[in-house]
């Protein structure tokens, strides 16, 4: 994709915003549309789009596989963490009553911190699975 | 459209299709006020499954093999009578946005009435995800994972055994 100027220059332009937009989808969830999910894919689709036009060579560069590997197991990792916070903390599996000292409050930081582990554990695999089929062509025959 | 689908045998213009599909119902879910779910089907759906069809089409081939000329009676058959099974099954259906439907009977009123207050989270549809049903996410993002997993040992191990 040497020649593509326009797709290069427009990219480049882009990317911030994706990610941007991606984090607010996070982080707005609670008060929006949106949550973990369609975050972690918008998240991942702006690294796709890395790839698409700058190669994915380039794009493991800024993602290493190592990197994006322990992403995908933290973000299941926050999520069953906060499960087990709870449940030491001395309520039920995932009761995010206990995790603050007011119910409501503990619930919000709960779903904010399980949202958060949905998002991660999604853009790392969505990376992942674009990479693996991407970078497969290129290595084999 | 989907007829269009099934009759064609160049698979780009297929994927092509099925990524319009997927935006459009995301428009659809949108007019029936599920924003959750239209962002998730048009990014999901439109964006990263069409590329990810894409990248198998790059892989493999981007033309179909000829299908058998023959027509095939008993495929027919079963397809003819599960069609007819489920559009039976949705004469009983309870019509959009009916209040007495019976999914409005059972949980619905209280989430509605109590989860904004309960977990000071105005998006309903996120409160019951992550608390609410709170099982039931963390066992979709398992098979998430699992889907990853699976994906790096298939395609990648393959791979790498070859470098050596």
């Amino acid at each position: 994709m040497r020649r593509h100027l326009v797709l290069r220059v427009i990219t480049k332009l882009l990317m911030p915003f994706i990610l941007l937009f991606a984090l607010y989808v996070q982080f707005h969830g609670d008060f929006g549309p949106g949550g973990g999910f369609q975050a972690g894919v918008i998240f991942g689709a702006g690294f796709i789009l890395y790839a698409l036009v700058y190669g994915v060579g380039n794009a493991r560069r800024v993602a290493p596989d190592s990197v994006i590997r322990v992403f995908i197991a933290a973000g299941l990792l926050l999520y069953v963490g906060v499960g087990f916070a709870g449940l030491i903390l001395g309520g039920k599996f995932l009761d995010y009553n206990v995790l603050a000292h007011d119910p409501v409050h503990g619930q919000h930081l709960g779903i904010l911190l399980v949202e958060f582990g949905v998002g991660t554990t999604v853009a790392a695999t969505m990376i992942t699975i674009f990479f693996t089929f991407a970078g497969r062509g290129r290595d084999g025959s | 459209m989907a007829i269009g689908i099934l009759r064609l045998h160049n698979l780009f213009a297929v994927v092509m299709l099925s990524g319009i599909y997927s935006l459009i119902s995301a428009g659809l879910f949108v007019t029936m006020d599920a924003v959750d779910v239209a962002f998730t089907e048009a990014a999901v759906g439109g964006g990263i499954s069409t590329v990810l069809m894409l990248g198998t089409l790059a892989l493999t081939t981007d033309r179909e093999k000829t299908p058998l000329a023959n027509l095939q009676i008993v495929p027919l058959f079963v397809v003819c009578i599960t069609g007819a099974a489920l559009i039976y099954g949705t004469l009983d259906m309870p019509s959009y946005g009916d209040p007495q439907a019976p999914i409005h009977q059972h949980v619905a009123d209280r989430y509605i009435a109590e989860a904004p207050s309960a977990t000071s989270v105005p998006n309903i549809v996120t409160a019951v995800l992550a608390s609410y049903r709170g099982y039931d996410t963390m066992g979709e993002l398992t098979v998430i994972f699992t889907a990853g997993i699976g994906v790096m040992l298939l395609l990648g191990a393959g791979t790498r055994r070859r470098k050596d």
